[in-house]
């Protein structure tokens, strides 16, 4: 289980227990998480699930593979901290993690 | 790219309409053919196939009845095909934006102009229409339709601009090579140097940009500047670019995204943007429309195909009465009855 934070641009937070094996897109849309549209249910064929991923997060969570990078394309205003939460799986070694939701998804 | 397709503005006049191709609406063509109702199907994407084939074209499905392995791409191709000998019309690229109810029958009405009047709707408006994402670039409203557009209808539209394209996927790829002959010039800006869209357009446009026909930038938008919605450049980030690109006209790319769209003015009393329906027939409250797939909701409703399909063929008994008022169905099977096989053309 890991503590998930979401920030939205207002800087509201909400802060949620994720399931090991969840995704943050999933935890995120599962508790009413404004701003996650997820369009395609996390099959990383929409980019409406574009989160920024706190800096110091940045090392633990690592790089998108490919097919994210070319997913990221779709979004908006990417930056080097720009993920599709639904590739971000959960697991113990994210409890902390915290993540900014872009002003919107498209 | 949408087709360059002739406007045909003469109404058209069917049986039935069904708003949204996605594969419940497929679906319902085959099942109101059996009982000899015509259909027009209406999307505003390009192609058959609704999610299936914008979302998960490649991906392969494993629930469908009979089938244990199918693509969404083969799905929505499979079910073209079963529809076909009832000889459908298929209007691509139109938004139904409006529904209005005649005496007997009703009026719909495309953003593109077209009308369709039909005596049953079948609303199939999955998890709604597809629409352009509109990048959240400070002020964008004020320049769409004059400078800016998400969709380009006619090329002549374009000539002697100067158009700022911005993208990578295959949308921006193409037109910026098919806009290149008639643009005074074209500007493609993305984010990175790497292009995820057909290796075929990127290769061509890459010739295009050494033989300095095309100006290929790398950043991202930030701002828009103009006046009266007129752009005179556009605002980037970008580490070895100018910080802003002189152009007329912006085509921004960001592929597509479901929204609810018009379905949310016909007046129905909907449920978590769903329209709620008898699971009988599948009517909505109002007579002679009908919600199939994912745009409806009922207890015990799964969002699933095959749930569509299921509802498509219950919903064609239900409309069957708007039709033909004086018949009556008779229950037949399409293995054994002779007069379904002729409809399908199989004897
Ligand atoms: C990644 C992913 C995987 C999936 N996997 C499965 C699976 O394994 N099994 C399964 O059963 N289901 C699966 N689904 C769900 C399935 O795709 C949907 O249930 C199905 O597509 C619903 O079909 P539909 O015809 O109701 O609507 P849609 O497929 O959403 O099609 C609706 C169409 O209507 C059009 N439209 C809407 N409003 C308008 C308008 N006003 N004018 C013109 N056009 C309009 C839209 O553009 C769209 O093309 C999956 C979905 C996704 C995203
Ligand atoms: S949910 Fe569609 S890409 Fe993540």
């Amino acid at each position: 289980m890991a503590k998930i934070t979401y920030v939205q641009t207002d800087g509201s937070k909400q802060t949620i227990d994720a399931e090991n094996d969840s995704t943050v897109m999933e935890t995120a849309v599962k508790n009413q998480v404004a701003g996650i549209d997820a369009d395609c249910g996390g099959a990383c064929a929409c980019a409406t699930c574009h989160v920024y991923v706190a800096d110091e997060w940045i090392k633990i969570t690592g790089a998108p593979s490919e097919m994210e990078e070319d997913m990221l394309d779709f979004a908006y205003d990417i930056r080097d901290s720009s993920r599709l939460s639904c590739q971000l799986k959960v697991s113990d070694e994210l409890d902390g993690l915290v993540v900014h939701i872009p002003e919107q998804q498209g | 790219m949408v087709a360059e397709g002739v406007e045909t503005f003469d109404p058209i006049v069917t049986d039935a309409v069904i708003v949204g191709a996605g594969p419940v609406g497929l679906f319902a063509v085959f099942e109101l053919g059996l009982l000899d109702i015509k259909c027009c199907v209406v999307d505003i994407l390009d192609k058959p196939g609704g999610q299936c084939a914008e979302l998960y074209p490649e991906k392969p499905i494993y629930d469908i009845p009979g089938m244990p392995e199918i693509t969404g791409h083969d799905l929505a191709d499979q079910l073209v095909k079963q529809g076909a000998p009832f000889e459908p019309l298929m209007i691509f690229g139109h938004m139904v934006s409006n529904l209005e109810r005649l005496e007997n029958s009703f009026k719909l009405t495309t953003d593109r102009g077209q009308v369709i009047n039909a005596k049953v709707v079948v609303i199939a408006a999955g998890g709604g229409s597809f629409q352009p994402k509109r990048p959240p670039i400070p002020g964008l409203e004020d320049y769409e339709d004059i400078s800016v557009f998400f969709a380009v209808r006619r090329i002549e539209d374009f000539r002697d601009r100067n158009i700022l394209i911005v993208g990578g996927g295959d949308s921006a790829l193409d037109w910026s090579i098919a806009l290149q002959p008639v643009a005074k010039k074209i500007t493609l800006l993305h984010r990175r140097p790497d292009f995820r869209g057909a290796p075929d357009s990127v290769k061509k446009m890459r010739a295009l940009v050494d033989a300095g026909k095309i100006d290929l930038v790398v950043g991202q938008v930030t701002g828009l500047n103009g006046e009266d919605g007129r752009l005179s450049g556009a605002s980037i980030r970008s580490d070895d670019g100018p910080p802003e690109i002189l152009c007329d006209t912006m085509l921004p790319f960001f592929g597509l995204t479901m929204k609810l769209g018009p379905v949310a003015d016909w007046g129905f009393d909907l449920e978590n943007n769903r329209i709620p329906v008898n699971n009988e027939t599948f009517a909505t409250s109002e007579p002679g429309i009908f919600a199939i797939g994912d745009i409806n909701t009922y207890p015990g409703k799964l969002k699933l195909i095959l749930c569509g399909f299921h509802e498509a063929a219950l919903m064609s008994h239900g409309a069957h009465h708007y039709v033909y008022p004086e018949r009556t169905i008779k229950f037949q099977y399409s293995t054994t009855s002779k007069d379904l096989k002729t409809k399908l053309g199989v004897i």
